[in-house]
């Protein structure tokens, strides 16, 4: 498909940043930056886990998502879009 | 002002100030076995006056006032001065409290161990903690719990029980009629009745209890319970608190930490003597 991020690198926000707890099949984020607290399933965490700090492009991070993740049958728009969301939340940044 | 009276509920003191004498009496008779605030220094005021001086004789009109205020708040009638000062006192720790992460729930602890009863209003709340009350529960309190951050403990916030409209005659068929305030009728929320809470809550209110179980009453339907997934009490109870967003990280870390150790269960009930039952199932199911 085509990668509308080109060469652009997506990273989980700073660690220090973060705090992310498991509850069930739902983490709760609270952002430190924004004082707001999130509540994500899947496939926000394994996003999040999977650019870390390194950070990757969007086509590498669908590489490893299929990879490492059993995210079934999710198409790559969809997740693509899920890590479009966490960067309007602050969640995962570009720079 | 005129008319003062300081009372200390729990962990928090209060002072009230009023332009009229009645309010003041009826709290010092209703808190008379509670104690002064620590130091004598009150956390929060509030102030009941009168919007304009005539106002204090003409149909007088009670104004809450205090350090923290809403300020679109009408007036109530003289008559309803009490229900104006516990609604002041709920305001200053619904917004000024940030020493505790405050959950709109009534909490009933027995040997140390608390049972957390939140839900939206109507659910019964106060009403299930009067029963529970009179059945061997101490009465934490019926408005707030107060979680504390450092420690995960529950304090207690025994401030007179607010008994509404159809609960008033439930507790009343259990209760001698000493414990209760005057009846106030036509309140925004219909007829309301204070009840003071028994001797041994009063007495322990300084002692926190470790919570053990929440549960989430809803009145009115057929009997059913079923358990509640950490994420989704998480959610209901960020909802059901007043101060979660203003303590930041705090909240956060209190009540992730609440939520993944301490099991949750909705209960639904068709009367009072089922809830009562379903209360008491969940808690030896804990």
């Amino acid at each position: 498909m085509e990668d509308a991020g080109g060469g652009t690198v997506y990273r989980m926000a700073r660690p220090e940043t973060l705090k992310i707890v498991h509850l069930d099949s739902f983490a709760a984020i609270y952002h430190r930056a924004s004082g707001i607290t999130h509540l994500v399933t899947a496939p926000a965490p394994e996003i999040l886990a999977t650019l870390g700090e390194a950070g990757l492009t969007r086509s590498a991070l669908l590489g490893r998502l299929a990879m490492d993740y059993e995210l079934g049958d999710a198409d790559e728009a969809a997740l693509l879009a899920r890590l479009d969301e966490l960067v309007a939340t602050g969640l995962v940044s570009t720079a | 002002m005129r008319h003062s009276f300081a009372v200390r509920i729990g962990p928090v003191g209060f002072r009230i100030g009023s332009d009229w004498r009645a309010p003041i009496a009826q709290l010092e008779s209703l808190y008379a076995t509670y104690p002064k605030p620590h130091d004598g220094v009150p956390d929060f005021t509030v102030r009941l006056f009168a919007a304009r001086p005539w106002r204090r004789f003409v149909r007088p009109a009670v104004m809450i006032g205090g350090d923290y205020v809403l300020p679109e708040a009408a007036p109530l009638p003289l008559a309803q001065g009490l229900l104006a000062a516990e609604m002041g006192m709920n305001l200053q720790m619904a917004l000024g409290q940030r020493r505790y992460l405050l959950l709109h729930a009534a909490v009933v602890e027995r040997n140390g161990q608390a049972l957390i009863l939140t839900g939206i209003s109507g659910a019964g709340k106060s009403t299930l903690a009067a029963l529970l009350s009179l059945r061997g529960w101490r009465l934490m309190g019926d408005e707030f719990a107060l979680l504390d951050p450092e420690t995960g403990l529950i304090h207690a916030f025994p401030r007179l029980l607010s008994l509404k409209n159809a609960s008033i005659a439930t507790v009343a068929a259990e209760l001698p009629a000493d414990r209760f305030g005057p009846l106030l009728e036509g309140t925004p929320k219909g007829s309301i009745r204070h009840v003071v809470p028994d001797a041994a809550a009063v007495a322990a209110m300084d002692q926190p209890a470790r919570p053990a179980l929440i549960l989430f009453p809803s009145f009115g339907f057929e009997a059913a319970a079923r358990d509640v997934s950490p994420s989704e009490v998480f959610v209901r109870l960020t909802q059901a608190s007043t101060n979660y967003v203003a303590i930041g990280e705090r909240g956060f870390d209190a009540l992730t930490a609440l939520v993944r150790t301490v099991p949750a269960r909705a209960i639904d009930y068709p009367d009072t003597a089922s809830a009562v039952a379903q209360v008491e199932a969940a808690w030896l199911d804990r």
